[in-house]
């Protein structure tokens, strides 16, 4: 052996650090463990919520006497009830006096098919005439259709503020300072968060469920506008002008027309969030195939979830084929399109005289085969594959999610506070201790604190498996062309679902535990983060690469000393935007067992007594998404520079 | 008239005196245009419009990008504006449409000052008076090439039948005829910008501004359009100011040229002025290059005639270039008579001639 001087490897100061605050936290853990804990029990209620009660039947009690109410929220809660009733009139529910809706299936069914030929081509037409059919013989019309109304409802909404406001946007930069902090934080906050505020002013129902999804769908319409706009070539533009346009003008013929397909992308956004916002509003009362699901879930009727949760897929499926393919220019031949018109106008007719094109023949039907087929699925899976599932759920939950849980919520609260600041202020400095100080005290006033540290270490769990999926698959999507080929499309599929969609197969799998909340937030949140990896390790440069290879690094060399390191910035972003998406299905995974701050939220919309406690639930899961968010912002930039 | 002087300016070049025996088109008198939000405070003080460019940037951080720049364009001149990249061509030319707005000074076009024009007015001059082609061509991407060539019309209002007539017509004069239906990105570079040439010629304009129009092409669709810029200044005959970076090119196109620096003029003259009495170092190592002569004329290198001078050879106008006359010189054994009017200038002979295609090699 031949004597080497191995330098000593130095350990960085901070990591001492970190590394004794850890230790210190633990020795103390163990010394007052389950002292000062403010637990709170599921029934048991803080002044603060009882007085936000209070402030509830003082709101539900004046609603219909203080002028801010009568002239300004109820004047929004009847226009946007009208609208939306009157589409539900028009295609979901029985409306006029007749026992069935104005346009029955079969004119729905032609309706879509022709305006999918218009603006997407044969093919999606037949897909989209496929899928509605579909979602009759799954039993489920009715509810497709209250669902769709209420989407269209908000899209009509949404779009019709969002287009000019993205114009606007796009032609102003003061506009365009103004709107996108206001943009980023819509779009940051978790998305059952304003569900309860929202019913505090606009009654649950409809109106709350439109309102909630329009702030939720908006904000894509509205930036990609901007965008579009922004991103049309100057010398167009100049051009135009040139030739001595007027800005009318130039906005009418260069600007719009230029912008256009980016545009239709920005709609196709919009629908796809509203969707998905429209079925997780039932959680306040919003009809549809959401409330299906909801219920189904409630009392653990997997077959039947899996039945609704199918029909969320296929209505997406649709609606997103077809505003994808309205993107490109094409030009239907008259014949077709007045053929097709034709054909439409007769189908509707039909539709509103007779009953068998009215309400979908109930005699073809393949839903109950579907709820069957789910539920013997799931019992053989509960049967058969216990042994891998529980394996995975008891090893996660021991080695992760327990001891995680136990360090934060049976420690003092103090104790907790102090650790986290103390950390913050390494990785943030001042500002970072001030921010997370002041989250914390908030959650300490929510009277939930205990709540919010169990859902804080489900949230790290999440993410956790979040970063170790986004790394693993990103690298491999990074470093494959082939791989990226065949995972990204799967990857884009799972955004575009509905989050509840996944719940009902994991709940097959895992019943109602915190673990399946966890790798519900997992599913949903995973796509984003391996994306960012995956194209973050796909932009290092090549050449860099080539480098280390020449200089003989293995694979794993590459990946660890070269790749990873460069890509950074993407690791941190990934790391961000999976926690704010992992806390944006909190209250969804209340649903299925998570319980604490989740739990809290859903309870609070079903029970009045717990509608306060619920909305400072909703209030804690802000707060900790603020911190949270900080931090990470404050480490990456620590870290990439 | 018009058409006569044109012929006789792609013939044999005239000098300054010459272009101005009537108004001029466009008169521009000690325009600035500084960036930056403290401009007009740059523009109202002598002593920072004295610091060079660099320095105004680092007291003030504006940038002048045009300073004091004074030039006249004739009826029917191609006047070339030429200059190295940032020195404040392309602002120049978009100031005198405003497309910039311009920081001070004056641009008079056909005795009226630009600057004050209004809003609206400032529409018509651009929609009658004059267009513009860009270098990055800028069309419409959405539309046919009919549709981009007729864009200007359907923004003055022209009914539809007529705009298609109007945009016919230019389609055929610059060479696109069977393209209408096309789209530009079906198009390659060349014919891209043919539609952009189009586009502006098709609201007969009586000036058209060029930025660079031929900067993104190959050299050779480069020539060909060049070329074809010279025939459509031949057959319409309207005043073009054309803004390169290219000596050659702007030595091809011009009847004079103006050459910027750093958002000054350098010197303004035309093609055998800057070669032949370079005003500086900077323009001398412009021009070095150039074959002299392919530009100069015998203007240039004729001297007196002296006492043993034959006088009873062969006679030649002052604007003959160099390289035509190589032959009637050299084959002459007495010096050749450089005469205008009727009156003698000097003479030429071999030496002459070989000095300066001798200082080529
Ligand atoms: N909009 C602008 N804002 C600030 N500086 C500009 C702007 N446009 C041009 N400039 C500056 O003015 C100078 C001249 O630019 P330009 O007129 O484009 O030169 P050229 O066309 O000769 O290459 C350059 O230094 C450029 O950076
Ligand atoms: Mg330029």
């Amino acid at each position: 052996m031949v004597a080497v001087a191995v330098p000593r490897r130095q350990i960085p100061r901070k990591a001492l650090i970190v590394g004794g605050i850890v230790l210190a936290w633990l020795v103390l853990w163990l010394v007052f463990r389950n002292v000062g804990t403010l637990a709170l029990d599921a029934s048991e209620l803080t002044p603060l919520h009882r007085w936000i009660n209070s402030v509830n039947d003082a709101v539900g009690a004046s609603r219909n006497s203080n002028p801010v109410f009568l002239y300004f929220f109820n004047e929004i809660r009847l226009v946007i009830d009208e609208f939306v009733t009157f589409v539900q009139a028009l295609i979901a529910q029985p409306s006029f006096g007749r026992p069935v809706p104005v346009i029955g299936w079969l004119g729905v069914v032609a309706i879509a098919g022709f305006v999918s030929l218009a603006v997407a081509g044969w093919r999606v037409a037949l897909l989209a005439v496929a899928g509605f059919v579909f979602l009759g013989l799954q039993g489920l019309w009715q509810e497709s259709m209250d669902t769709l109304s209420l989407t269209l409802a908000a899209v009509v909404i949404a779009l019709l503020f969002g287009i000019p406001l993205g114009i606007w946007a796009g032609l102003s930069d003061r506009a365009n300072r103004i709107m996108t902090p206001v943009l980023d934080f819509m779009q940051t906050m978790p998305t059952f968060v304003y569900l309860a505020p929202l019913t505090l002013f606009f009654l649950i129902g409809p109106a709350s469920a439109t309102i909630a999804t329009l702030i939720y769908a908006a904000p894509p319409a509205i930036r990609i506008t901007a965008h579009a706009i922004r991103s049309v070539p100057h010398n167009t533009v100049e051009a135009s002008e040139s030739l001595g346009a007027t800005r009318k003008q130039t906005l009418l013929k260069v600007l719009l027309p230029s912008a256009r397909k980016t545009i239709v992308l920005g709609v196709n956004q919009t629908i796809m969030a509203a969707l998905s916002m429209v079925t997780i509003a039932a959680l306040i009362d919003a009809p549809g195939l959401g409330k299906t699901v909801v219920k189904a879930l409630q009392t653990l009727d997997v077959g039947t979830a899996f039945n609704a949760g199918l029909a969320i897929v296929v209505l997406a499926i649709v609606l997103d084929r077809v505003t994808t393919a309205a993107t490109e220019r094409r030009s239907l031949p008259r014949w077709a399109f007045f053929g097709g018109f034709g054909v439409t106008g007769v189908a509707v007719y039909f539709s509103y005289t007779y009953l068998w094109a009215a309400e979908f023949p109930s005699e073809v039907e393949i839903g109950s085969s579907i709820r069957k087929g789910a539920t013997a699925v799931t019992e053989w899976v509960q049967d058969s594959l216990p042994v891998i599932t529980n394996g995975f759920k008891d090893f996660v939950t021991s080695v992760l999610i327990n001891p995680l849980q136990a360090l934060l919520a049976e420690s003092p609260w103090f104790l907790v506070a102090l650790v986290i600041v103390a950390l913050s202020f390494l990785i943030g400095g001042v500002r970072a201790a001030v921010v997370s100080a002041a989250c914390l005290g908030v959650l300490v006033a929510t009277g939930l604190w205990q709540d919010a540290m169990i859902t804080l270490a489900s949230t790290l769990v999440a993410t956790i498996l979040v970063m170790i999926l986004g790394v693993v698959v990103g690298v491999w999507m990074g470093r494959s062309r082939r791989a990226d080929r065949f995972i990204r499309p799967i990857l884009d599929a799972g955004q575009v679902m509905p989050a509840f969609v996944y719940l009902v197969p994991i709940l097959a799998l895992f019943s109602a535990t915190r673990f399946t909340a966890i790798i519900a937030a997992v599913v949903f949140a995973a796509p984003v983060a391996i994306k960012i990896i995956a194209d973050g390790i796909r932009a290092v440069s090549p050449a860099t690469v080539e480098a280390s290879t020449a200089l003989g690094s293995s694979s794993w060399q590459t990946i660890v000393k070269v790749q990873l390191p460069m890509a950074r910035r993407a690791l941190t972003l990934a790391a961000n935007q999976g926690l704010i998406y992992v806390l944006s299905m909190v209250v969804v995974g209340g649903l299925v067992g998570a319980g604490a701050l989740g739990y809290d939220v859903v309870a609070g919309f079903s029970q009045g007594q717990l509608y306060g406690k619920g909305l400072a639930a909703g209030v804690a899961i802000v707060v900790l998404g603020v911190m949270l968010d900080r931090l990470t912002q404050a480490a990456a930039k620590r870290w990439t520079n | 008239m018009c058409a006569v002087r044109n012929k006789q300016s792609r013939n044999g070049r005239r000098n300054r005196s010459e272009w101005f025996g009537v108004d001029p088109v466009i008169s521009v008198g000690n325009l600035w245009k500084v960036f930056g939000s403290n401009a007009s405070q740059v523009v109202a003080s002598d002593e920072l419009k004295s610091l060079s460019r660099q320095e105004l940037m680092d007291r003030t951080g504006a940038v002048a990008a045009v300073r004091g720049v004074d030039f006249d364009v004739a009826p029917g001149e191609m006047f070339v504006v030429m200059g190295l990249s940032g020195s404040g061509k392309s602002t120049l030319v978009r100031c005198l449409t405003r497309l910039v707005e311009p920081t001070a000074g004056t641009i008079m076009f056909e005795g009226e000052n630009i600057l004050e024009a209004d809003a609206k007015r400032l529409r018509d001059l651009r929609r009658n008076k004059f267009s513009m082609v860009f270098q990055h061509f800028g069309l419409l991407p959405h539309r046919t090439v009919a549709d981009n060539v007729g864009y200007g019309l359907e923004i003055r209002g022209v009914p539809r039948a007529k705009r298609g007539e109007r945009s016919q017509e230019v389609i055929d004069l610059v060479g696109l005829t069977g393209y209408e239906k096309s789209y530009p990105d079906q198009l390659s570079g060349g014919m891209q910008q043919r539609v952009g040439l189009a586009r502006a010629l098709a609201g007969d304009p009586d000036v058209l501004f060029f930025d660079e129009p031929f900067s993104a092409l190959d050299p050779l669709i480069r020539r060909d359009m060049q070329s074809e810029v010279i025939r459509l200044h031949r057959e319409v005959g309207k005043t073009m100011v054309f803004i390169t970076h290219d000596l050659s090119e702007a030595l091809k196109l011009g009847d004079r040229i103006l050459i910027m620096r750093d958002g000054q003029v350098v010197q303004v003259g035309t093609g055998d002025e800057l070669v032949g009495a370079p005003a500086d170092d900077y323009v001398r190592d412009f021009v070095k290059d150039v074959p002299r002569s392919h530009v100069l004329t015998l203007k240039w290198i004729m001297r007196p005639p002296r006492p043993d001078d034959e006088l009873d050879g062969p006679e030649l106008s002052p604007e003959t270039v160099v390289r035509e006359a190589v032959r009637s010189v050299l084959g002459a054994d007495k010096p050749v008579k450089v005469v205008r009017d009727g009156e003698l200038l000097g003479v030429v002979a071999d030496e002459e001639i070989l000095g300066v295609v001798a200082g080529e090699v």
